[in-house]
């Protein structure tokens, strides 16, 4: 299987998630990985935890221009890096940041690259990935020739298992190259939101909420639930939702452990963000809408009679526990 | 200043997609095809980046069959300048396909490169950020506006950043940018628009015109499947305070996840 690189991502010093499922999904394949991290300051704890889960190596790769997130950077920096590694397989999660900078890196290596991928399997010299498209509604599965395999996975699908191992920690001074394009001021969200691609459980409402000022019925059950808060595209349309809340195959695509629908019909471009949630309820008045047809249980009813009783029912049951 | 948009044709949303015999793609003949819809926003800011700037050409390119040069005439029609095809046939995959475009843009010594933050067939998001790198360009994705500076050698883009953060980037010129719902509304095509676009004369390369002709792709399709059916599940029953204390409780004892 050869060289095999994982680009893990961090930020302020904690590594993503999906770092550490890529990396028990390769030490259940058994295959030994070089796991990358670019970044400046202290990444003793994302190391750590890289190697506690199956982590043969890990190279910090370390420079300032990397301490924030920075396309260039990113990939000039894993390039410079690999350029003389002879990868076979480069990976890294498909978050915003991975789905950026890879098809940069694969450029680089002249390499053909699979965005977003729900599996992956390595046997002998080959890796094949499988992904979603069409909007979900069939999936492909692709090897790679000539050049190293280059592919991002999605997050949450995959489970996280620690390993008993011990692993190398290097570091090394990165080379961030040239950079021409620059963020230059950010403006956080007002709001402080769960990023919805890496929440356990997702409530999401659709057109019928009606206004925005009614989402504040899902914040409440999300509060209760440690939830994020997310939107069909009808209600980001209508501007009830902003658009970064906007779940399906052209907003945030996620797979949490719990994804509750209310009042969204379960158009196929919202599935495509959704289906690979691990339980999904539907909460919709018309007992024909097709989520039903996708959910593991359902409530035919009024959101707004449904959800304020989920919300106390779940109280009732934290308070007690 | 030479504006260039990268088109994608693809089927559209409603399409109902049956897997050919040998499962190697779908089958394609019911299909209607249309411009990606985040394309459709790429041709509009280049248009509108011209009449902001009052000079320059706005040309759109797409790679693909014959049945794409539909797509470059209705660009055409919306507004656009020039139009490039290039002609393939058979499945390109992302890698050769950008090798194509950014070769089209040094061709066509693209100043300032818009395309869709992703297609919406596959779904690869990756296309604008190959080929700004394949012509050592920045690049930035899921901009939302575009402001280009006087002398035309900067712009200033606002991205959506995650968790609904608002990042605002300075690049140089030449860069590639990937475009998001949000950052305009498309127009519709005009009657003469329309007109003009029927006698447009497109210019046609193929890979060898482009000096690619020994290219391969860097992927190889194994196998289309349709994706696992989850198979229909409870609707709960009685009253809405029952059905509701009754989900608590399969969540937690039956899922296990709250
Ligand atoms: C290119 C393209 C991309 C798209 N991308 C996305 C995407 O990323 N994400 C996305 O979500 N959509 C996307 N869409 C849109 C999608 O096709 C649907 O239009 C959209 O998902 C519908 O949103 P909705 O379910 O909120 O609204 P509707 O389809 O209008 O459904 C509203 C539902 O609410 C129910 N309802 C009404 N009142 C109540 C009540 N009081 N209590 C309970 N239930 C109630 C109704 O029975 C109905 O089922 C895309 C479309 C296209 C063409």
């Amino acid at each position: 299987m050869g060289n095999v690189f994982l680009i893990a991502e961090q930020k302020d010093g904690q590594v993503k998630r999906v770092s550490l499922e890529i990396l028990s999904e390769l030490t259940r394949q058994g295959v030994t990985t070089t796991t990358l991290v670019p970044g400046f300051g202290d990444m003793g704890q994302v190391a750590e935890s890289l190697v506690n889960h199956g982590a043969h190596k890990v190279v910090v790769l370390e420079h300032e221009g990397l301490k924030q997130y920075n396309t260039e950077a990113y990939a000039n920096a894993v390039f410079s890096y690999l350029s003389s590694q002879n990868p076979t397989a480069i990976i890294t999660g498909a978050t915003s940041h991975g789905k950026d900078f890879l098809p940069r890196v694969a450029a680089k290596f002249k390499a053909g690259l699979v965005a977003d991928g729900i599996s992956f399997q390595f046997s002998g010299d080959k890796v094949s990935v499988k992904k979603p498209v069409y909007a979900g509604k069939c999936s492909k599965s692709v090897e790679f020739s000539g050049g190293p395999a280059v592919f991002s996975v999605r997050p949450n699908v995959l489970p996280t298992q620690a390993a008993n191992k011990s692993g190398s920690v290097e570091k090394v001074t990165a080379d961030p190259g040239n950079v021409k394009a620059k963020i230059v001021s950010s403006v956080a969200s007002q709001v402080k939101k769960v990023e919805l691609t890496e929440a356990d459980i997702i409530i999401s409402g659709g057109r019928s909420l009606k206004s925005a000022d009614n989402f504040k019925i899902l914040a409440d059950c999300a509060a209760t639930l440690g939830a994020a808060v997310g939107a069909s595209r009808a209600a980001v349309d209508a501007g009830y939702a902003p658009h970064d809340m906007q779940v399906g195959q052209t907003g945030k695509t996620v797979s949490p452990k719990l994804y509750i629908a209310c009042g969204i019909s379960g158009a196929i471009q919202h599935l495509a963000g959704m289906r690979t949630s691990k339980v999904i309820v539907a909460i919709n008045k018309d007992p024909e809408a097709p989520i039903f047809q996708k959910s593991d249980y359902g409530i035919v009813g009024d959101l707004f009679e449904v959800v304020p009783l989920l919300t106390e029912e779940l109280k009732r049951l934290k308070s007690q526990s | 200043m030479n504006i260039i948009v990268l088109i994608k044709q693809v089927p559209d949303t409603e399409t109902k997609v049956r897997i050919t015999s040998d499962k190697k793609g779908i089958e394609t003949n019911d299909i209607k095809w249309i411009i990606n819809p985040y394309d459709e926003f790429a041709i509009e800011e280049g248009l509108k980046t011209k009449e902001k700037l009052k000079e320059g050409t706005v040309t759109v390119v797409t790679v693909g069959p014959d049945r794409t040069v539909e797509a470059l005439r209705t660009a055409v029609a919306m507004g656009a300048d020039n139009a490039v095809h290039v002609k393939v046939d058979g499945m390109l995959d992302t890698y050769l396909v950008s090798r194509a475009l950014a070769e089209v843009c040094k061709k066509e010594n693209g100043h300032i490169i818009f395309t869709g933050k992703q297609a919406i067939d596959d779904d690869q998001a990756a296309t604008f950020s190959y080929v700004a790198e394949l012509l050592n360009y920045p690049s930035a994705t899921v901009v939302v506006k575009c402001d280009i500076s006087a002398d035309k050698t900067k712009a200033t883009l606002e991205q959506e950043g995650d968790g609904g953060a608002k990042n605002i980037i300075e690049t140089a010129l030449p860069a590639v940018i990937g475009v998001n719902k949000g950052i305009n509304t498309p127009r519709y095509a005009s009657l003469p628009g329309i007109m003009k676009a029927k006698k447009k004369e497109i210019k046609t390369y193929t890979l060898n015109d482009l000096g690619l002709g020994s290219e391969t792709n860097k992927t190889v399709e194994m196998d289309y499947q349709l994706p696992p059916e989850r198979a229909a599940g409870k609707k709960l029953s009685g009253d809405i305070p029952a059905q509701v204390k009754e989900l608590v409780r399969l969540l937690r004892e039956e899922a296990k996840v709250v």
